[in-house]
């Protein structure tokens, strides 16, 4: 086996370990250590992207995800204080519509996966990665979108400041 | 064992994805829920990531690019909500705000 698939099992085993305890952690149901386990899933994806030869894209999960979106988190749960939060438990009921509901979307996966087989008759992926080419597509085929997600970000600024004003009507 | 190829990404995307719906459904913080909302997204930027790499199309990244900025727009939008919820009513637990039940 080469290396690519070995970091490729690697990544994806970690992404899918720790993607378990941030649900489901058995030593622990603070919040904080959900957050954490969050974090370390989204670098090892981060990693699967780097495989991927998407290395801007993976630069951007680390900065952006387990960066920023990762800080807000933790700076929400500890502005929370949620300590009383940790006793409730989970109810049978709940976890069996879970289940329920997992075992179909997964059963509609494998199905479609196994009807499709998208990965057949496909030319070989060229080896180079393609930063400098997602670069000019941005900024020429989708000028448009990239300037509107720009402009989406300053109303959820704006939006957000209002939401956390203190005498919010 | 076979060469990994857009099969292998795609059982990872789609368990991941599944993972996240677990958890939205069975646990009742609702900050542990979004952060299950989180995953389930992360999970579809690994599909499309993957589908981009294997088909030689670069649209799907660029696809990726605008979805993780528009994630944390919603993130912020969303925990900000959760803070004034949180100051109303002293609760992140979904089972406590069912004001709006029948």
């Amino acid at each position: 086996m080469a290396l690519p698939d070995i970091l490729f099992y690697v990544f994806a085993a970690l992404t899918l370990l720790c993607g378990v305890l941030v649900i489901a952690n058995p030593f622990s149901r603070n919040p904080v250590t959900s957050a954490m386990f969050l974090v370390l899933t989204i670098i090892s994806m981060a990693g699967l992207f780097a495989l991927l030869h998407a290395f801007f894209l993976a630069a951007v999960q680390v900065l952006v995800y387990a960066g920023a979106v990762m800080v807000l988190f933790l700076f929400v749960i500890m502005l929370l204080d949620l300590k009383e939060e940790e006793r409730r438990r989970i109810k049978i009921f709940s976890l069996v519509a879970g289940l329920v509901s997992v075992g179909a979307i997964l059963f509609i996966f494998t199905k479609a996966l196994a009807t499709a087989q998208p990965g057949k008759n496909l030319p070989a992926p060229t080896a180079e990665g393609a930063t400098a080419i997602l670069g000019k597509m941005l900024f020429t085929d989708y000028l448009l979108p990239f300037e509107i997600v720009s402009i989406l970000l300053l109303v959820a600024m704006v939006g957000v400041i209002l939401l956390s004003k203190k005498d919010l009507k | 064992m076979t060469h990994v190829g857009l099969e292998h990404y795609l059982i990872v995307s789609a368990l991941l994805f599944a993972l996240g719906l677990l958890g939205v459904i069975t646990r009742r913080n609702l900050l542990v829920m979004y952060m299950s909302l989180e995953l389930m997204l992360n999970s579809a930027n690994l599909a499309l990531v993957s589908f981009s790499r294997f088909n030689n199309n670069l649209n799907g990244q660029v696809m990726v690019f605008f979805i993780i900025t528009v994630a944390a727009a919603e993130v912020a939008v969303g925990l900000a909500l959760i803070v004034a919820l949180y100051r109303k009513r002293q609760s992140a637990h979904v089972e406590d705000l069912t004001s709006m039940k029948l």
